[in-house]
């Protein structure tokens, strides 16, 4: 029966096109972090850049300018540029945001942020918000359309660094002002690029945390989610330039893929294959809940580990009473960016790049960033809790 | 577990090969080649960590691969039947996020939370067979449409950001065993779970009248339909069968795994990559519920194996997508000579 068996073929090359396709909108590349993903090149080294580790190292302990309690509006060594020329007074602005998407709950969190950041600006007339919905691709064309919008400022956070340096600096060529924020791009178009400290910092807290704990030789386990992302590419390489240093044992590297249920195969198998694990490194938050669960479960007590300020992770640590540090990727961030469009569009200087302080969570202050009643996948950095419409518009109660 | 070639097969099994030359190494073409493969990779994964072959570790392989088996089993039936179901990914995140939601970490509401799954589990499964059986839908366009329709209502209903919690009780099956056994140390809850499902599966599409008539239909709905077969209510019927082994799926992967938006993602190609390793044909007609035991601990072992070589993501699903044209050339091949 030829036929069939040409149907049948037809049906199979479209199913597993259909199953590569589709897998790689998962939420792979986007991942809480976010983090310029370039190409899938695994080399520590393409990532790491001495002169950007020490900086990083070195910002962790300088006191940013501005007030503590408003972190957002805090810089750590700003330089700033003039903006007059970008100055429109007499109307209300219309301001643009590109997105690279909203496929993981930190951005989930971010987005709503941003969004009360913008009521909080009477003078924002039109806020016009599209999602690249992680693709290089449409957020490109997104680029290109927002220019025949007429905003008066556009705002960024691109999905790649590599893809989107071209788009970007066509945005900032038709004379609108661009600010990035999250992940960078390779150009010094954008008035403004707006970022905290960034991933050697966060890597780098996390393993010297744990190296303390474990001591010279403890067997670590390092858990990442996935490789070829920048931020993620720093934030191990710093952890390992740790770890070498204080002679700890990194019995694996392993790679979750953003899959709680493989993160928790993985723990498993090797507290199957060692018996005993004394630390365990995470390159995010995300799969913490599930990597202690795997002690839970087997009836032994949880090592000290690192996360994030994911809710979940939070109470659970509070809760357990773990041994535990949560570097942060501020959700903040999302306020600034808007902040910084504000002030060039009012001709107020703004850092060239404008780097945030990046909270450290540890055992003393964690009571300050547990919110109770709000959803397990919030992230408490947003800076949002006196916002208008907290905790109700964050999913809380 | 190749126990299944003991059962008398029924016409146009997985096992329908020509009978005789079978003699000597021959023997070998008789075990299907699914159950090979595994051995294949089992034997590489314990070469590479060699602590994966003790009782306990292979427990918790199973323990791990229950979700993908009950799932795919249900896949199977309405694969067998001749049709496809893609929404059972998007089912699975949305059981997780509704039990979350509802449940709220409240173990006394863990009974109607999981009523209320298995009713949601038919009602999609039920929305699903009527529109492809009745509105003549082809499945693939149905079920990607009610995939779509239940991503985009889980993300509306919860704003992007799950709320609420898992229960205790909830996750016992998916997440705990019976502890302090001699040897294997712990029985994952999951293993009986899943021997049971394989049991239920393999009586009911082998050895029961409902089972010969979705085969039936499978194999040619015209032939079904002349000879007495009620085709529309036997195909909505697989795919209610689909929809309910994708809420124990999702029981057990909420148990394993916890919470997470996207719990689900990705499971409906697993599942028809599992499906498909079996040996079951597209189109219909043939499959067995053993094979896809097969299937799906054989794509479970080559994910291990794929991530202690350290190799990443896109190249799992590369993996995948090279061993499911594989496996169906090799299926379309075997058809070729049995034909």
């Amino acid at each position: 029966m030829p036929r069939r068996r040409t149907t049948v073929t037809a049906v199979l090359a479209a199913l597993a096109l259909a199953a590569t396709g589709c897998s790689s909108t998962k939420p792979s590349g986007g991942v809480n972090p976010s983090g310029a993903a370039s190409s899938a090149a695994n080399s520590q080294f393409k990532f790491f850049s001495q002169a950007d580790f020490d900086r990083q190292m070195a910002q962790r302990t300088v006191a940013a300018q501005g007030d503590p309690a408003t972190p957002w509006l805090q810089m750590i060594q700003p330089s700033m540029v003039d903006t007059g020329k970008y100055a429109k007074a007499n109307k209300k602005w219309h301001l643009c945001f590109s997105n690279a998407g909203t496929d993981n709950p930190w951005r989930v969190t971010g987005l709503t942020t941003m969004k009360a950041e913008v009521k909080l600006h009477p003078e924002i007339g039109d806020f016009t918000v599209v999602d690249a919905q992680s693709k290089d691709d449409k957020q490109i064309s997104d680029l290109a359309d927002l220019q025949t919008k007429g905003c008066d400022a556009l705002i960024v956070s691109p999905n790649t660094t590599a893809a989107l340096t071209p788009a970007v600096e066509r945005a900032c060529q038709s004379g609108l002002p661009v600010v990035v924020f999250d992940r960078g791009v390779t150009t010094n178009c954008p008035v403004s690029f707006v970022h905290p400290i960034g991933g050697y910092a966060f890597g780098a807290t996390a393993a010297e945390f744990i190296a303390q704990k474990v001591g010279k030789g403890g067997k670590v386990l390092a858990l990442r989610i996935l490789p070829g992302v920048d931020v993620l590419e720093n934030r191990w390489a710093a952890a390992k330039i740790v770890f070498d240093r204080e002679g700890v044992n990194v019995v694996g590297v392993e790679f979750n893929n953003a899959d709680p249920a493989k993160a928790k195969s993985i723990v498993g198998d090797y507290l199957q294959r060692f018996g005993k694990l004394d630390g365990i490194w995470l390159d995010a938050g995300f799969a913490s809940v599930a990597a202690t669960e795997v002690f839970e479960d087997a009836g032994k007590p949880v090592p000290p580990l690192t996360s994030e300020d994911q809710q979940n992770f939070l109470e659970l640590w509070q809760k357990k009473k773990l041994t535990a540090i949560a570097p942060t990727y501020p959700v903040y961030q999302w306020r600034t960016a808007v902040i910084a469009a504000t002030y060039i569009l009012s001709g107020k200087q703004v850092p060239k790049e404008w780097i945030l302080p990046q909270p450290v969570i540890t055992a003393d202050n964690l009571s300050q960033y547990i919110i109770p009643g709000m959803p397990p996948l919030f992230f408490p950095t947003c800076g949002c809790r006196n916002m208008p419409g907290f905790p109700q518009d964050w999913g809380g109660k | 577990m190749t126990g299944e070639r003991t059962l008398p097969a029924p016409a146009g099994t997985v096992e329908g090969g020509k009978p005789g030359a079978r003699r000597g190494l021959g023997r070998l073409a008789t075990i299907p080649p699914i159950w090979l493969v595994l051995a294949a990779l089992l034997v590489v994964v314990v070469w590479r960590d060699p602590s994966f072959a003790e009782p306990a570790s292979l427990l918790a392989f199973v323990k791990r691969s229950a979700p993908l088996l009950v799932l795919a089993l249900g896949q199977l039936f309405v694969i067998v039947g001749g049709e496809f179901d893609l929404s059972v990914g998007a089912l699975i995140t949305a059981c997780v996020v509704v039990a979350a939601r509802l449940g709220d970490g409240d173990p006394g509401r863990t009974w109607w939370v999981v009523a209320l799954l298995v009713v949601f589990g038919v009602l999609v499964g039920l929305t699903n067979g009527l529109v492809t059986t009745l509105l003549r839908v082809p499945s693939f366009i149905t079920t990607l449409g009610s995939m779509l329709v239940l991503n985009g209502a889980v993300f509306l209903w919860t704003g992007g950001s799950v709320t609420g919690a898992l229960a205790d009780n909830l996750r016992v099956p998916g997440r705990s065993g019976i502890t302090g056994l001699p040897v294997v140390g712990q029985l994952p809850y999951a293993v009986p779970i899943v021997v049971v499902v394989v049991a239920c599966a393999t009586l009911l599409l082998h050895h029961t009248r409902f089972g010969h008539q979705v085969l039936a239909v499978g194999g040619g709905v015209r032939a079904a339909m002349l000879s007495g077969v009620g085709v529309w209510r036997v195909r909505t019927a697989t795919f209610v069968i689909s929809g309910l082994s994708a809420v124990v799926a999702a029981i057990l992967l909420a148990g394993f795994a916890g919470l997470s938006a996207n719990a689900g993602a990705g499971y409906e190609f697993q599942a028809i990559t599992t499906v498909v390793l079996a040996g079951a044909v597209l189109g219909g007609g043939r499959g067995g519920t053993v094979a896809t035991v097969g299937g799906a601990l054989t794509l479970q072992m080559l994910f291990t194996l794929l991530n202690l070589f350290g190799f990443a993501k896109p190249l799992r699903d590369s993996a995948e997508g090279l061993l499911l044209i594989a496996a169906g050339a090799y299926t379309a091949y075997r058809a070729r000579r049995s034909s």
